[in-house]
């Protein structure tokens, strides 16, 4: 099967810094694809040049095996990380608007119940609450039942509740066999939604695979997790795997027993210790080396 | 094609019409201007006297009432033209100088015209009397189409150009540009939609003020609506090459302003070019506005018809489809 997506090679240059810097990957159709990275890693420069509305300074972008062209933009839904609306507009005239815009897509009743936006219909746009903008945005970028929906970081800013919420929506898309794009620095969005990750820092992809997969394959089988105050100068010594966090410290080990014993040589304390499976988050701090900042 | 420009259309005069604030401005500026206007020059017109002469060149001209001071002469080669306007009181006196004497065109019911010719009689005892009549034309009547052209030019070159503006820069163009929508469907939305509405605003103004202040046109209103919709066009079009690319507030504005105002000092809104220096003459005539008026005026003030005003007219039908190229040539959707 041909990927639906196909991303070659792709350059963009500013004139101080290379935002990307010969990215590739291939997208395949009912995919949720996931692009991770720190800030300034050049996700959402990726995620534009492949929405058509950057230009690429070199490289490719085809859909269907074409260069995007009419037939990609009256298929595809994108959610923009920023997006004003029209004012003085209501959430109902406001899809009236874009479904104008395509040729096929929802009826606007549907795409009001399946946004949650149903009581909100006569309201003025700019009265909406964060969470229900991006609601009603995300229904704006299905109007058209798109083939193929980009989100560029949908939930930043959002509460846990309206998240999860938001989660369910797009797992609802997913449902339907929609390819989804996404960008994200929540690693807990990027492990329930995605089936497909590449993690981007400094304009290139480090790592790129199935969530579970990378985390298995980049990791021991646990990390031990210990306050950094117990973490003595003994300790440090000795021959570990650590990750230095700023209140905790923790030692990647794919042999508890050895690892306990040794600590417990140079007398670690072990009260406070918890052990725990890897996850998206410690790949990605392994990798980057940064801290998220959402 | 249709149906998405339509969409667009359709959003955009509801944003309009919801937008109190400047519907109200674009509504009650112009109707105070007009009345305050007419009270402040209800009385007499303006103290100079206005004498044509007929010649290419003033200076050629020896006559003893050349030499008056306080009297503005104007040389002028339309006879035609310039007697009408000596009917209308727009110019006092009318002066023919040849070789077996002087003529003179004078309208006996214009107070000023019986003055010009008390002082052009004593100049020259012997300049023969060619008596013209006519009504006057208030200044009033003359000011309306100024006030109300200059209500379009506003309307659409800020109306346009900043709502272009504010669009691409809170990213709302962006987002219309991940849609089938095409640059020329977009703009020919915007520009459908100002030009309803600023038809629809230019008449119910014109009508009010007819009604208030007991104006009257002795040409045909349905050319004057065609000239308000190809001056509106072209004034529209000139907005959106302003807005087509640049995404700071400072510039735009500081554009728009660089074309209003001398638009609206040079194109004939408050007071009539004749006898202004030529190279102010020249630059007024690039002005669509210019045009505009000209064309209004020559329908309202002297009843003229299609073709007489065609010249205009293809000004300002060329003007919009040189604009509206170059805007769309030059169109941006994001900011750079």
């Amino acid at each position: 099967m041909s990927p639906l997506l196909e991303v070659r090679n792709l350059v963009k240059l500013y004139p101080r810094v290379t935002a990307v810097d010969g990215v590739s990957f291939n997208v395949n159709e009912g995919a949720c694809f996931g692009l991770l990275g720190p800030n300034g890693a050049g996700k959402t420069t990726t995620i534009e040049i492949m929405e058509g509305i950057l230009p690429p300074s070199a490289g490719e972008v085809l859909y269907r095996g074409e260069p995007l062209g009419r037939r990609f933009r009256a298929e595809a839904g994108i959610l923009f990380q920023k997006t004003a609306l029209q004012d003085f507009l209501t959430v109902r005239q406001t899809l009236n608007l874009f479904r104008g815009l395509y040729p096929q897509g929802y009826e606007i009743d549907e795409l009001l119940e399946l946004c949650a936006l149903q009581k909100l219909a006569e309201r003025d746009n700019r009265k909406l609450s964060g969470g229900q903008q991006q609601r009603l945005l995300l229904a704006v970028a299905l109007v058209n039942d798109p083939a193929i929906l980009f989100l560029d970081e949908p939930t930043t800013g959002f509460d846990p509740q309206a998240r999860r919420n938001f989660w369910r929506l797009i797992e609802s898309v997913k449902a339907r066999r929609r390819t989804i794009i996404l960008t994200t620095h929540y690693m807990e969005e990027a492990q329930h939604l995605c089936d497909e990750i590449a993690i981007m820092d400094r304009g290139r992809i480090i790592a790129q695979g199935a969530p579970r997969e990378l985390v298995a394959g980049h990791f021991a089988d646990v990390l031990i997790e210990l306050p950094r105050a117990d973490f003595t100068a003994a300790a440090r010594a000795l021959p570990l795997r650590v990750i230095e966090g700023a209140e905790r410290v923790e030692i990647a080990t794919d042999d508890i027993d050895q690892t306990l014993k040794t600590l417990m040589s140079v007398h670690v304390p072990l009260r406070n210790l918890r052990i725990r499976p890897p996850n998206l988050e410690d790949l990605f701090l392994e990798l980057t080396g940064k801290e998220l900042r959402p | 094609m249709m149906r998405r420009l339509l969409a667009v259309w359709h959003a955009r005069n509801l944003e309009f019409l919801r937008d109190r604030g400047s519907l109200i401005f674009t509504l009650l500026l112009p109707l105070a201007l007009v009345v305050g206007m007419s009270f402040v020059f209800g009385g007499p017109e303006r103290a100079l006297f206005k004498v044509a002469v007929l010649t290419d060149d003033l200076g050629s001209i020896g006559h003893p009432f050349m030499t008056e001071r306080y009297v503005d002469f104007i040389a002028t080669d339309d006879a035609g033209a310039a007697v009408r306007k000596v009917a209308r009181h727009q110019i006092d006196v009318l002066l023919d100088v040849g070789p077996d004497g002087a003529r003179y065109w004078v309208n006996p019911d214009s107070p000023k015209g019986y003055i010009a010719e008390r002082m052009l009689l004593q100049a020259d005892p012997h300049a023969v009397r060619q008596p013209v009549s006519g009504d006057a034309v208030r200044y009033v009547d003359w000011l309306l189409p100024g006030i109300l052209g200059m209500n379009i030019m506003f309307s659409c070159l800020f109306g346009v150009g900043y709502v272009v503006l504010r669009y691409r820069k809170n990213g709302f163009l962006k987002r219309l540009h991940a849609t089938p929508i095409t640059a020329f469907e977009f703009l020919a939305a915007q520009v459908l939609s100002r030009l309803g509405l600023i038809l629809v605003v230019t008449t119910i103004l014109f009508v009010g003020t007819s009604y208030l202040i007991k104006v009257h046109s002795l040409g045909s209103p349905a050319l004057l609506l065609l000239i308000a919709a190809l001056g509106s066009l072209s004034l529209i079009a000139l907005g959106l090459t302003i807005a087509a690319r640049f995404s700071s507030d400072e510039l735009v504005g500081g554009l728009l302003n660089t074309l209003t105002w001398p638009m609206m000092l040079l194109s004939g809104v408050w007071f009539s070019l004749e006898g202004s220096p030529e190279w102010v003459q020249v630059i007024a005539k690039l002005f669509p506005l210019t045009h505009m008026l000209d064309a209004a005026r020559a329908v309202m003030l002297d009843g003229a018809g299609l073709t007489q005003v065609a010249p205009q007219l293809a000004y300002l039908g060329l003007t919009t489809l040189v604009f509206l190229a170059f805007g769309a040539w030059s169109f941006r959707w994001r900011t750079d």
